[in-house]
């Protein structure tokens, strides 16, 4: 099959820092600092979510085939 | 009961509207013949972005998320906010693995996952086991949106005790069957533009107005810190401790695992239009886990305005919550709002369960040769059953920890990962392999949840899905995520079975799939096509 019909591509990689992070909970496990009056392991993981949209967002953006079809 | 007539007037008008809109869904998008399961039960497999992104979300987000996620976070704390991170980390998960299935689906003409496996595997046993844990799984999650409106109508005084108090369940699960019997997945599609609606419109209202009357979010925080402090449970708080972050990041990730390998959510998937849909929604589906978040805090806002759930039923604590923070009638738009929010997911996931009874087990043992008549007729009144069956399921069994019954549904549907996802990129499983994994892994999981006990619900077995590792033999308080050890077993095993089978010389069962057809998109060419046009 011609390149253009794979899934296959460097930037797909990139979907592992969003599954990653959020299972790493030294990083969020903590009261201080503190937003808003949320802990910081609230307060953390809800800003996950962006990281989730902004990662999958940029790889089906950089990985989109559409245009390149007849 | 008479001081709740206001809520009583405004839930039943909105739960009624809605169901008109139910039986009208089936003149939406209308198609030339409703009769197969293409459109019955996946809406002619043509919804774009927009319906995807309402389908999928109030397919997902439930009545449960609505009213457990908080009840978890009521009694134990950050324990229970696992569900965020669940659902953060399970579309780039599924994001490369969703658009394979939607294809190979789309030539094929496959409705189920199990159908996959049978395509893939050439193995109809494989496949009827895939079909069977699907099956065995949803059903308790369809309980569980039950659990959502019953703890709905007990907070406002319709649920007593006795047959003649299970009557408003009873009555709005019939109005359900009966549009989903005739609409099919068009009826959760269309309402499911309201439920999402007014639950975002509930939840913002409350994130805003229910923090500004207890004293703002550090008081909030502060008061949920002091109840966990001076309860004697050693695993609550608002921050998670040394024993249960192991649990805490498997049962996200086992959770997210699960997540797509649910029929229902495949069923939201393989009905939308092209893989450029389903990855636009990968991206955009998490909007609905911030709902999620702020939904989850909703339980330290309870504790904060001093609610005590009604009976030992944790459940009621958010409708409680609404009962006694908004003027009523905004209560009744709250309360409406969880009880359409149990419709959509339960009508998706009793389609989901009667297309996987239909295609694997009554097309491939009781009628081979079924068309597409039969097959939607089949189906719709097998979604009629599975109903009825998750209405008994919660009539005569405590449904107090539902949550924990659809941990329960978690840890088996995981079995069918190898199968179905790792299906998906890879035929190095053998199909022997695959059994003896799945016997392994449902083994284990089963065995490890019997022996999980739970003192707060005095449960000496299936008292929740947190495994302690002790019970191994090892010297630690830490728990972990049974399913998870489930699937490893699985994995192990599958692998170790393969390498057998493959020295044996077993022969493989054939692959129906060629490599192109997973990448195949909307205007490709489909096998019943190709068939046409040789045949005619």
């Amino acid at each position: 099959m011609p390149d253009d019909k794979s899934d296959r591509s460097p930037w797909n990689w990139l979907l592992l820092v969003p599954i990653a992070i959020p299972l790493m909970t030294f990083l969020y496990n903590a009261d201080e600092p503190r937003l808003f009056g949320f802990p910081l392991f609230y307060w953390l993981q809800i800003a996950f979510i962006a990281l989730g949209v902004a990662t999958t967002t940029l790889v089906y953006r950089v990985t989109r085939r559409g245009r390149r079809r007849p | 009961m008479s001081d709740h007539v206001t809520e009583i007037v405004v839930f039943t008008a909105l739960f009624l509207a809605v169901s008109g809109m139910g039986f009208v869904a089936a003149r939406w998008r209308r198609p030339d013949d409703l009769l197969s399961l293409h459109e019955w039960g996946l809406g002619g497999r043509s919804f774009g972005a927009w319906i995807t992104w309402f389908l999928i979300g109030g397919d997902l987000y439930t009545a449960y998320t609505f009213v457990a996620v908080p009840a978890l976070l009521f009694g134990a704390g950050a324990a229970g906010f696992f569900a965020l991170p669940y659902t953060v980390i399970t579309y780039p998960i599924v994001f490369l693995v969703m658009i394979r299935l939607w294809s190979v689906s789309h030539v094929h003409g496959l409705v189920t996952p199990a159908d996959f496996v049978r395509l893939r595997f050439g193995s109809p046993t494989l496949a009827l086991l895939v079909a069977i844990t699907g099956i065995v799984a949803t059903m308790p999650y369809i309980a569980l949106q039950l659990v959502g409106i019953e703890a709905v109508l007990k907070t406002m005084g319709v649920s007593g005790s006795g047959l003649l108090s299970d009557l408003p369940l009873i009555i709005a699960f019939v109005i359900l069957a009966a549009y989903t019997y005739q609409s099919g997945l068009r009826a959760p599609a269309l309402i499911a533009f309201v439920k999402d609606i007014l639950i975002y419109l509930v939840i913002l209202v409350a994130v805003v107005y229910i923090p500004a009357r207890l004293g703002g979010w550090p008081a909030i925080f502060g008061d949920a810190q002091a109840k966990f402090a001076a309860t004697p449970a050693p695993g609550d708080g608002v921050l998670l401790n040394a024993n249960n972050q192991l649990q805490y990041v498997t049962l996200a990730l086992g959770s997210a695992l699960a997540l797509f390998l649910y029929p229902h959510s495949v069923t939201g998937v393989l009905a939308s239009r092209n893989r450029d849909v389903i990855k636009r929604n990968m991206s955009a589906l998490p909007a609905y886990s911030l709902l999620l978040a702020l939904i989850a805090l909703l339980g330290y806002m309870a504790i904060a305005a001093g609610v005590k759930p009604i009976g030992t039923d944790v459940n009621t604590v958010v409708p409680q919550l609404f009962d006694r923070m908004f003027p009523d009638w905004f209560a009744g738009v709250a309360f409406a709002a969880v009880g359409i929010g149990a419709l959509v997911p339960a009508a998706i996931m009793s389609i989901a369960a009667a297309n996987l009874f239909t295609r694997n087990i009554y097309r491939e043992y009781v009628n081979r040769d079924a068309t597409d008549v039969q097959e939607a007729k089949v189906s719709k009144l097998v979604s009629l059953v599975v109903k009825v069956g998750a209405v008994l399921f919660i009539l005569l069994i405590d449904p107090q920890f539902s949550i924990d019954l659809q941990l329960i549904g978690g840890v088996i549907i995981l079995q069918t990962l190898p199968s179905v996802a790792l299906g998906l990129f890879t035929r190095w499983f053998h199909r022997g392999g695959l059994i003896a994994g799945w016997v392994a892994g449902m083994g284990a999981g089963l065995a490890m949840l019997y022996v999980i006990e739970n003192p707060a619900t005095k449960h000496a077995h299936f008292g929740g899905s947190a495994f302690p590792l002790a019970k191994l033999g090892l010297d630690t308080r830490m728990t972990v995520y049974a399913g998870f050890l489930a699937l490893i077993v699985n994995l192990v095993v599958a692998a170790l079975a393969t390498l057998a089978a493959r020295a044996l010389g077993a022969p493989d069962g054939p692959d129906g799939t060629r490599p192109d057809q997973y990448t195949a998109d909307e205007g490709d060419p489909r096998v019943k096509d190709l068939d046409l046009s040789s045949s005619t």
